[in-house]
């Protein structure tokens, strides 16, 4: 019976935003947006943080055929930036004013974080095959042409060879940058969800 | 997917920029939000109380009253609000549908005025919330039931069957006898001849008068010829049933195997075996016993009578309970013969001669019967005969009225469960319907969305109703995401319908780079291994068939290219069109260029099974081109793809 209180104590931990103009501030939205952003944050969780479980929920609706469980930990590694395994109503309105309204730089520099698993600067082969390997998860089991077993392995290739430019078998941030400013269809795609608030 | 969460959409499209950089090919655009508006106030008066909601809170349901256009009938230009004349405290719940995405239902409303506000405002009764859902369920049930009950008193004379077999109406005659009148006789018949049966049975073991010789007679024996016909008759009755519901019966294995058709053989048996063996003094002991089996029919009046049915049902579904108290009893008895056995050894002339004997008196006691047959002499043994009787009742006692509520909650527990069985099963196939209506929707709106877009491109507003009705900005939205991540993988969803089943993008107004460079790239993300033997203007991607969808839209089909000037058209590399031909126009194939030629191998005779393959192709010249009419290809233009006639949907993949 301890653990239920325990557990009843937990669920009932609450976090308020800083103030609106803060928020503000510090990202790229308006007032209006950071409204209209907050109430959606706070219908689906109204404790105010995210866990991972309600994470990879939401996440998972968007994607009702497939699997996106891997995808949404890896998203949620890269919003939880403070790494204590919740994201705040802040993290995420940051998080999103750098992929919607951020800069070019700022977008490439967030996914290469995403990319980059461990956190150590570098992107080698097994983190961009289990983040390949998650996207393709996405699609689920019936899709058209059927999934290859070798298929993510020769998307990471492709995408080895586009982006390690010494051969180290490593993608370093400033390659990762400059192979992604090279490529006109990213550069152009990095743009698709300008429009998105 | 819930409304709740459309408004993650923002956060789900944002997270896709992560897809960016390892995808290989461009990414479709994203929808355009026309009659983008900030977000309002919108007051609803209903019968005067005035509830008020955020606009976007109700458009997250589209296809309801509230969440479409179908709202502006109500508004109120005066006051500038939408006034509803219905009921506000069933709004309540209906408005917080729209907030939470959840349905609940009262339980004080009354079903039949909850569900005409559900209709009257479009929202479907299956997506109550599990938390309400078997409330409701009841009852409507309870309703309809009542609903039927009257209908069935209203026309109970009518009874004009839709044309059932004679098998059937047989068997339903049998199982219900309120159906026609024939099978009213019937049933009171058979339950005659039951009764005469068994009450023969009875009498005729009464001793009746006595025959000269000083010895009683048992009636049977005496007026033995009525008997035996009275015996024969009832057995020919049964027979004659039996066969009938054998014959009707819609499944005779599972008939054969049924409690009432064994209880039914098991009466007739003794009679027919009596008839085989004759009067053979060896078998005669064992055809007495037999007739003990004739009791049996007694069981057949559980066919006439409910109660009994549910008796049965409910002892066979308590059998651990009774199991149980046998258990307990046995262990008590076993305890207190040995008890009683010990204390009275020593007595004289004790009728307790073995513990097996003193079952016998513990049995009567403990069940406070006390016949007084045998009875303890000794003091310890008295003593003992008496906690004997106190105990027994108490563990007869104790279990009784459990079994007897066990009987009342197996029973309810059992209409519960099936409910519940019913219930998850609709529940289970709700969201399979929700997540194949979702994808389905994705990929109608694909199909729907190119076409959208070419219309676009011709710039011409009179096509502007000749676009399909749109989907909602989130639906499109989604969609989109949807479609930026198989451009990622390079897969695309399978649905079984082929009908549904197409890759599609547009791609307008790229400034790409270099052909060549484009190809390669696509050569080298492509999944399939393709024939080498490709012209290398070609990269191919198999899609899947569509053409049954292109016959249908050829004639609110405008190909992109129409009206567009000739400058734009060639600064404009229409990169990879799919080219969906009917096999009607099998002619067209021969004069194009290898591309068409291409996709006309992939051409099987029945459109149905169309393939789509694409190329890169420039077009530098505008094409003469009416939407019905045909078209030349203009000569001398290596890898130009030419939209021909109506029946070809330019749809690009890639």
């Amino acid at each position: 019976s301890d653990k239920i209180e325990d557990e009843l104590e937990m669920t009932t931990v609450c976090h308020r935003p800083e103030g609106l103009e803060q928020l503000e501030a510090q990202t790229n939205f308006t007032k209006r947006e950071l409204q209209v952003l907050y109430r959606g944050f706070k219908n689906e969780c109204p404790s105010g943080v995210v866990n991972e479980e309600t994470f990879k929920q939401i996440y998972a609706q968007f994607f009702p055929h497939g699997d996106a469980s891997m995808y949404a930990h890896y998203l949620f590694n890269a919003f939880d930036t403070a790494q204590n395994g919740s994201v705040k109503f802040e993290d995420f309105v940051m998080a999103l004013s750098i992929l919607l309204r951020g800069t070019v730089h700022e977008k490439l520099r967030w996914t290469f974080n995403l990319y980059d698993l461990n956190k150590d600067g570098y992107i080698n082969k097994e983190e961009m095959m289990d983040i390949v390997k998650a996207i393709y998860d996405m699609m689920g089991k019936y899709t058209y042409p059927v999934l290859k077993e070798d298929a993510p392995r020769q998307h990471v290739e492709v995408f080895f060879q586009k982006m390690d430019k010494n051969k180290d078998g490593v993608v370093t941030l400033d390659e990762f940058i400059e192979s992604c400013q090279e490529d006109d269809n990213i550069m152009r795609s990095l743009q698709l969800f300008e429009n998105v608030m | 997917m819930a409304a709740g969460v459309a408004a993650w959409l923002p956060f789900a499209r944002a997270a896709a920029i992560g897809w960016m950089p390892v995808a290989n090919c461009p990414m479709p655009l994203a929808p355009a939000e026309k009659n983008k508006r900030q977000d309002e106030l919108i007051i609803l008066n209903v019968s005067g109380r005035r509830f008020q909601t955020w606009r976007t809170t109700l458009e997250r349901y589209p296809d309801t009253l509230l969440g479409s256009t179908e709202k502006e009938f109500f508004f109120n230009e005066d006051t500038k609000e939408y006034f509803f004349d219905r009921d506000p405290e069933v709004f309540r719940c209906i408005l917080n549908f729209y907030r939470t995405g959840k349905l609940h239902y009262p339980r004080y409303e009354c079903i039949s005025a909850y569900d005409e506000e559900l209709a009257f405002y479009g929202i479907l009764p299956e997506i109550i919330g599990d938390c309400c859902y078997e409330e409701y369920k009841d009852r409507k049930r309870e309703n309809a039931e009542r609903l039927m009950d009257d209908n069935d008193s209203e026309n109970n004379q009518e009874g004009s069957m839709p044309s059932l077999s004679f098998r059937q109406t047989m068997w339903r005659a049998f199982e219900n006898p309120h159906t026609s009148t024939l099978a009213l006789v019937f049933y009171y018949v058979t339950g005659f001849f039951i009764a005469v049966s068994v009450i023969t049975n009875v009498v005729e073991t009464v001793p009746c008068g006595t025959v000269p010789g000083n010895k009683e007679l048992p009636c049977g024996e005496r007026y033995a010829v009525a008997f035996f016909c009275l015996d024969t008759a009832c057995v020919m009755i049964f027979t004659v049933e039996y066969l009938l519901r054998l014959f009707a019966a819609p499944s005779r294995y599972r008939f054969i195997r049924s409690v009432m058709s064994i209880i039914d053989v098991v009466a007739i048996m003794p009679y027919y075996i009596g008839l085989v063996m004759t009067n053979n003094e060896d078998v005669s002991g064992a055809f007495v016993t037999l007739r003990v089996f004739r009791v049996f029919r007694i069981f057949k009046f559980s066919r006439h009578s409910q109660g009994l049915r549910i008796l049965g049902y409910t002892l066979k579904s308590c059998a651990s309970e009774l199991g149980f108290l046998l258990f307990s009893l046995t262990m008590a008895i076993i305890i207190f013969a040995t008890v009683m056995f010990y204390a009275e050894k020593g007595s004289s002339a004790s009728k307790f001669t073995s513990i097996p004997a003193s079952f016998w008196y513990t049995i009567v006691t403990m069940t406070t019967l006390g016949y007084g047959d045998m009875v303890p002499k000794t003091i310890a043994g008295k003593i003992f005969g008496s906690i004997c009787s106190l105990s027994g009742v108490l563990v007869i006692a104790l279990p009784v009225p459990v079994i007897v509520s066990n009987f009342s909650r197996i029973y309810h527990q059992n209409q519960r469960a099936d409910k519940r069985r019913a219930q998850k099963k609709a529940r289970l196939a709700r969201i399979r319907v929700a997540k194949t209506g979702s994808s389905n929707a994705y990929l109608h709106s694909k199909r729907n969305g190119l076409l959208n877009e070419a219309l676009e491109l011709t710039g011409s507003t009179d096509d502007e109703q000749h676009m399909t009705k749109g989907t909602s900005l989130i639906e499109s939205q989604h969609h989109h995401l949807l479609h930026c991540l198989e451009k990622t993988t390079g897969l695309s969803y399978l649905v079984d319908d082929p009908l549904l089943s197409v890759r599609t993008s547009t791609i307008k107004n790229h400034e790409f780079i270099d052909e060549q460079l484009f190809e390669q790239n696509c050569m080298e993300s492509s999944m399939q291994n393709y024939p080498s033997s490709r012209s290398p203007s070609l990269s191919s991607h198999h899609g899947l068939a569509t053409s049954c969808c292109s016959r249908r839209h050829k004639k609110s089909t405008h190909l992109p290219n129409c009206s567009v000037p000739a400058t734009r058209l060639r600064s404009m590399q229409e990169l990879s069109t799919i080219h969906i031909q009917c096999s009607e126009q099998p002619s067209l194939t021969t004069s194009r260029s290898s591309l068409n030629m291409k996709s006309d191998d992939g051409l099987r005779p029945n459109c149905k099974s169309a393939q789509i393959t694409t190329a890169i192709i420039s077009i530098p010249t505008p094409p003469a081109l009416t939407p019905e009419g045909e078209s030349r290809p203009p000569p001398g233009s290596p890898g130009r793809a030419v939209p021909s006639a109506a029946n070809v949907v330019k749809v690009s993949a890639l």
